[in-house]
């Protein structure tokens, strides 16, 4: 019948709007993931923070006095968790995208790459001169900042969701400016707890419906 | 005037209606892109693009891209009204 097509019409010109202008492949489960990489890797740290009360992110903290062995291993967790997670995040978008036959590098998604890596690049070398300054305390809400920047940005190329997760991160690290000394705890919070939230919202939302 | 009457024959084919579809919500897009995005051939999609531009629906720039050949596309202020008109009729056509 007539309809039939006409509908068919309209389901095509909204699949083609959404595909073309948003990439829509996001994987759920790898948010979770992500968060829970991102608490194992707090709790280590904590536990190197707690043996050594080195307090890096405490302005007053005069950091030379503390091995480098220890602000080594800090930097390794935190290069492990941002591995693990982004090939984690990877794997799996490929493998959903592979499933909804959504190209995983097109247009759409080297968009949405771009625009999440501008904030993000501008953050990490803020954050480097924040470290060269010695001015640890703002390290951790820098990077809450930008990271919740970047996320705001990249969500207009993306599901409209990610938009929250960077409004949150945003917010406590505003909050974590004013509670110099707990960006461990921040950390947690922000890229942990909110991750695993955010990614079992995606998941129940979209992943699971298909 | 009947609501066919609203819609526009120039349309009528799933790659026409991908193409404005596209571009709708895309400043411009290129061939590959949309041919990409559309899984259609190079001779269909291009027929469909001259379709669309001689409506001037469509405006086509050709530009080099370092030595590389690129045609943008992007909408014309008359494709995009003749476009909303086209969806408005067919989500009426549905309603009834």
């Amino acid at each position: 019948m007539e309809q039939n097509k006409y509908l068919e019409d309209i389901s095509e010109i909204k699949n083609m709007m959404s595909r073309s202008s948003r990439f829509i492949s996001l994987s759920g489960i790898s948010g979770i993931l992500a968060g829970i990489y991102a608490l194992i890797g707090a709790y280590l740290a904590h536990s190197i923070l707690v043996k050594n009360p080195l307090y890096m992110f405490s302005s007053k903290t005069d950091v030379t006095r503390y091995s480098m062995l220890n602000l080594n291993n800090l930097y390794f967790i935190a290069i492990g968790v941002i591995i693990a997670a982004a090939i984690t995040g990877v794997l799996l978008t490929l493998k959903k995208s592979r499933e909804s036959g959504e190209k995983m590098w097109d247009v759409t998604s080297k968009r949405l790459v771009f625009n999440f890596l501008i904030p993000l690049f501008t953050g990490g070398l803020f954050c480097l001169s924040l470290i060269q300054n010695e001015i640890y305390g703002l390290v951790a809400p820098a990077t809450l900042l930008f990271y919740g920047l970047a996320c705001v940005n990249a969500s207009k190329y993306t599901l409209r969701d990610v938009r929250y997760l960077g409004f949150a991160n945003i917010i406590i690290g505003l909050i974590a400016t004013q509670f110099i000394g707990y960006g461990l705890y921040f950390w947690a919070l922000g890229f942990g707890v909110f991750h695993i939230l955010y990614g079992s919202i995606m998941y129940f939302k979209y992943d699971k419906k298909n | 005037m009947s609501l066919i009457d609203n819609i526009n024959k120039a349309f009528d084919h799933r790659i026409r209606l991908g193409i404005m579809s596209i571009l709708m919500v895309n400043d411009y897009a290129d061939f590959n892109m949309l041919k990409e995005m559309l899984g259609a051939t190079d001779g269909n999609l291009a027929s469909h693009t001259k379709a669309l531009e001689k409506e001037t629906y469509i405006k086509v720039e050709k530009q080099f891209i370092g030595r590389k050949p690129n045609t943008r596309y992007s909408t014309t202020p008359l494709g995009k009204a003749a476009f909303k008109k086209h969806i408005n009729a067919l989500e009426k056509l549905i309603g009834k």
